[in-house]
Formats: C-alpha cells, sequence, structure tokens
C-alpha cells in the first residue's frame, strides 16, 4: 500500500493536518502569522544545511528553523526594534541567505519549485516514519504545554504570576512550529505553510466556544483540505500546496455563506 | 523563608530600594516596601508616577535597575492588573477562565464569581463582557487560588460607585478570611487614609510634586520616594 505515491502523500499530509491545526489555532490567538512565516522562509536554508551536512531534508529544515525560532527569542528580548521588523530582518535574510546557498548546487539535486509548492511525488516511506514519529512527540508536548500555553495566550503576565513560564512556554511552541514546517515542506512548499495554519483556524473560529474544541476542529478542517487537495492534485495534476490551500478556502468561503443564512434565518430577538 | 518581625506576624514580599530605568530615564525610584500577612499597603501617586511599573517589579514581572525583590518561598500571588489585553480570537468562556491556571470544582468556581457578584452572568464568552464585569472577573480568578498575597491594580476602575464600596469590602474580607497580605494601587484617598493600612507614596519627577499634599495628610507613611 505504501508503494502508491499518491497515499504516501495522503498519510504524510493527513499527519501533518493534525499537529497544524491546534499550532494554527496559537497562530491566530496570538497573531503570530508572520512569525510562522519567518520560520517557513528559513525551511530553504534549512535545505542547504541537509545537503551540506548530508542529513535527512526535514531533520536539516527543523535545525534551521529551530535557530531562527531562537534568534528570534533572544533577540526580541533586547527590545533593539519593534517585533515585526525583527522578523522581517530574519525572515527576509534567512531566505536570501538559503537561496544564495542553494544557488551553488547543481540544479539536479534539488527540486527548488517542489521545495516551494510541494510535490506529491516526493513523499518516500522514510519521510513517512520522521512525519508520524515527529508529529506524535509534537503531539505529546504539546498536550504538556497546553495549560500553560493557553494561560500565556490569554495573557503572560498573568500566566507570569501564576508561576507558569510564559517565555519558556513560547519556546517549545517555536519549536513545534518549526518541527511542522519541515514536516510541511514535502506536501505543502514553503510559501503556503503559514496558510495551511491559519485558514482551518479562521475558518473553524466562529463554531468554536473553547479552546480546546477549536483546536481538534481545526485538525479535522485541514485534514478534509488536504485530502481533498491532494485528491484534486492527483486528477488535475496541479501543485500540491496551492490545491490544497484553495481547498481549504472554499472551506472558508462555505462556512461564512452558511454563517450569514444561518444568521438571517434566526428570528430577532424581541 | 518567612521571616518573623515582633508585630507584623510573617513578611511575604520586601522590596529594598527599587528603581527601573527605562531609556536613561528612571520612572520610579528610591522605594522601600514590606508586606506582611494580613496587611494592606497602599500605593498611591499622581497618573503617570509609576505605581503600575513598580508593583510589576514587585511581582517580578519587570527586572529592576536598582535595588532588589524578595518573595517568601512557595508565595502564592493573586494579581489584578490594571487593563489587559485579551485575543478576541480566544474563544473562551467566563468558567473556563477561571481554570485557566489550576483545576476547581464546579462549587468552587461558584462561589469565588459569587462573592464578585458575577453569580447570575451564566457562562458567556469573556470577549463579551463588560469592562467592570471583566474587572470582577480578574479579581475572582485571582481569589480562587487562595493566595497569599493580592496585588490589585486599581481594583475599582470602571467598576460602578455602589459595586465599588462592595467590591473594596470584599477585598477586605479576604484579606481577613485568608489572612493575606493586601498590596493595592488606589486612587480613593478617603479609603487609603483608613487607620489600618500602609501608604507608599510614589512621586513623579518631572512634576512640582503634587502629592505633597497626601504626604501632609495624617497617615502611615511605609515610606516615599524622592527625587
Ligand atoms: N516600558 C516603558 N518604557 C518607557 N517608559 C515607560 C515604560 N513603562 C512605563 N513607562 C512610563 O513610566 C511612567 C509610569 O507609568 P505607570 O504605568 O507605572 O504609571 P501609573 O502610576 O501606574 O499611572 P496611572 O495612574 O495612569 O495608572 C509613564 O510615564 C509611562 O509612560
Ligand atoms: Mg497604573
Amino acid at each position: 500500500m505504501l508503494d502508491d505515491f499518491f497515499i504516501r502523500a495522503l498519510l504524510a499530509g493527513i499527519g501533518l493536518a493534525i499537529v497544524a491545526g491546534p499550532l494554527g489555532c496559537f497562530i491566530v490567538w496570538r497573531r503570530l502569522a508572520y512569525f510562522g512565516e519567518t520560520i517557513a522562509h528559513s525551511a530553504l536554508l534549512g535545505v542547504a544545511f541537509a545537503i551540506l551536512a548530508e542529513l535527512d531534508l526535514m531533520i536539516g529544515i527543523f535545525a534551521a528553523a529551530s535557530l531562527v525560532v531562537v534568534l528570534v527569542y533572544m533577540l526580541e528580548r533586547q527590545e533593539l526594534m519593534p517585533i515585526d521588523s525583527l522578523l522581517g530582518l530574519l525572515s527576509h535574510g534567512a531566505l536570501a541567505l538559503g537561496l544564495l546557498t542553494l544557488s551553488f548546487f547543481p540544479t539536479f539535486r534539488i527540486d527548488l519549485h517542489g521545495l516551494l509548492f510541494g510535490n506529491i511525488l516526493a513523499v518516500s516511506k522514510q519521510d513517512l516514519l520522521v512525519i508520524w514519529l515527529g508529529g506524535t512527540i509534537a503531539i505529546a508536548t504539546l498536550l504538556w504545554i497546553w495549560k500553560p500555553l493557553v494561560a500565556a495566550t490569554l495573557n503572560e503576565e498573568l500566566a507570569a504570576v501564576s508561576g507558569l513560564h510564559p517565555d519558556r512556554t513560547k519556546l517549545i511552541f517555536g519549536v513545534l512550529l518549526a518541527a511542522v514546517v519541515a514536516a510541511a515542506i514535502k506536501i505543502v512548499g514553503v510559501l503556503l505553510i503559514v496558510a495551511l495554519l491559519i485558514i482551518p483556524a479562521v475558518t473553524i473560529r466562529p463554531f468554536s466556544a473553547s479552546p480546546e474544541s477549536m483546536a481538534v476542529r481545526a485538525a479535522v478542517t485541514g485534514l478534509a483540505a488536504v485530502v481533498g487537495g491532494l485528491y484534486l492534485s492527483a486528477q488535475i495534476d496541479t501543485p500540491t500546496g496551492p490545491s490544497i490551500v484553495l481547498i481549504a478556502l472554499l472551506a472558508f468561503v462555505l462556512s461564512r455563506l452558511a454563517l450569514t443564512m444561518f444568521r438571517a434565518r434566526k428570528p430577532q430577538n424581541p | 523563608m518567612p521571616q518573623e518581625s515582633e508585630d507584623k506576624g510573617i513578611k511575604l514580599v520586601s522590596a529594598t530600594n527599587i528603581g527601573v530605568n527605562k531609556g536613561g530615564r528612571w520612572i520610579f525610584r528610591y522605594v522601600d516596601l514590606d508586606v506582611y500577612e494580613g496587611e494592606l499597603v497602599y500605593v498611591v501617586g499622581a497618573n503617570g508616577s509609576g505605581k503600575t511599573t513598580c508593583i510589576k517589579t514587585v511581582l517580578g514581572l519587570i527586572a529592576c535597575d536598582e535595588g532588589s525583590v524578595w518573595h517568601a518561598a512557595g508565595l502564592e500571588i493573586g494579581y489584578v492588573p490594571q487593563r489587559i489585553a485579551v485575543s478576541p480570537t480566544l474563544p473562551i468562556t467566563v468558567r473556563r477562565m477561571m481554570n485557566l491556571a489550576g483545576r476547581f470544582a464546579a462549587a468552587q468556581i461558584e462561589a469565588a464569581l459569587e462573592a464578585v457578584g458575577l453569580e447570575r452572568l451564566g457562562d458567556p464568552q469573556i470577549t463579551t463582557l463588560s469592562g467592570g464585569e471583566f474587572q470582577r472577573l480578574l479579581l475572582a480568578r485571582a481569589l480562587i487560588h487562595k493566595p497569599g498575597l493580592l496585588v490589585l491594580d486599581e481594583p475599582d476602575q470602571g467598576v460602578d460607585l455602589a459595586g465599588s464600596d462592595a467590591l473594596l469590602e470584599l477585598i477586605n474580607k479576604i484579606r481577613h478570611d485568608l489572612n493575606c497580605g493586601v498590596l493595592m494601587i488606589s486612587h480613593d484617598l478617603d479609603r487609603v487614609m483608613e487607620p489600618d493600612s500602609d501608604v507608599v507614596v510614589l512621586i513623579p519627577h518631572e512634576h512640582d510634586d503634587p502629592l505633597a499634599s497626601y504626604a501632609a495628610k495624617p497617615v502611615n507613611l511605609a515610606c516615599s520616594s524622592q527625587t
């Protein structure tokens, strides 16, 4: 069964969506979209790492992305500049450095288009192993920091006074995000990974009353988008990343249409 | 380690000669402050004199650039900030908010909400609360942990007049029930003058000592900052 490239892509995408759903919720709640982009943009640098050190591609990306997370964490405390300026520097710095380094390698060794937009043919059996093993560790870690992370999301100072160490929690969350970026590279690609994090969470927000229910629903929504997008990609031979994101966007539009229709039909309060 | 003092009981926090400097300017400086269990300490001062910064330093949220802060080991602190920004996209209900930093039985949550007068609210999303309701919820959240020290930054702000009296009475009741220390910022000078409280006065640098009149009143001045 795993010999079928489509099944491999599907299993990798499902593993990715399950982790991306809850993490995407925190990106929406904490307005970390640009932070997510910054980590994603460091992925190409990670590819260069991996080639140079002859590591697994995803391990290389995870290492580079984690490095950027730690860098953001340390520089943010210096209060040298506003956080978005800092992220702009790091994000595009890492992207430029990554592209430049990759340009030194012969083109047959890297599929730049695939790295940017995802490639349904790219997932190997070893990738599947890494994604599901890493995904299990990521979910376990997320459950472990769930309470302090939600508390710090509501308010960092209150969390700190309650002894919940919001700084430490934030750093661990960043490393989890780095893992998602690494896992996403083959399925969604560097340029669209943040969309897979954000769109499911935003889609499901009006239908959720608690952080936990929103996290689970975002995972399910993302899963549907991945399955639908991969199917579309296989049928009409499109890059996987854009296909998945478009399906997610479609789900968003439909949910909002449903919401407006439901509200219009509801009788006004007397 | 808690320190005993002959008349005041166990010391909870102690700040010695603390000051915070931002961008070359001292926001406040030369402040000494102790809170013992069961004691009520007010921090007063004009807008911008550094009261909020001062208690955040005492809480350990801001590092002091001068002096030192000491906490009793294992001290549980309940903090009600002056204003907090909560994420409008985070779905959290009132009751869930009470469980954010601990796990409490429904009856305990009910009791804490009742203490601040929110028992009839139901369980709405916190983003739909009014400013005063949210302030009360923050207080309920601080109380449910039965803190050894309660730190309140203008808790009556945005609460209606009758509610404000009730709120401060409640805080006093809690102080006696739990025998906890209370460190409170307030602009309500009539209350600050009450005989059983200590007062810390912060005097801003760039103003012409607008608090001289406070200090002239017969209050128990724990300390005052000078420029
Ligand atoms: N991080 C900071 N950097 C620079 N200046 C700051 C910083 N934090 C506070 N300030 C300044 O320090 C002064 C004191 O602020 P603070 O919030 O402590 O005052 P406050 O006494 O609580 O006032 P209020 O009565 O209005 O609540 C203000 O002038 C404020 O602008
Ligand atoms: Mg203040």
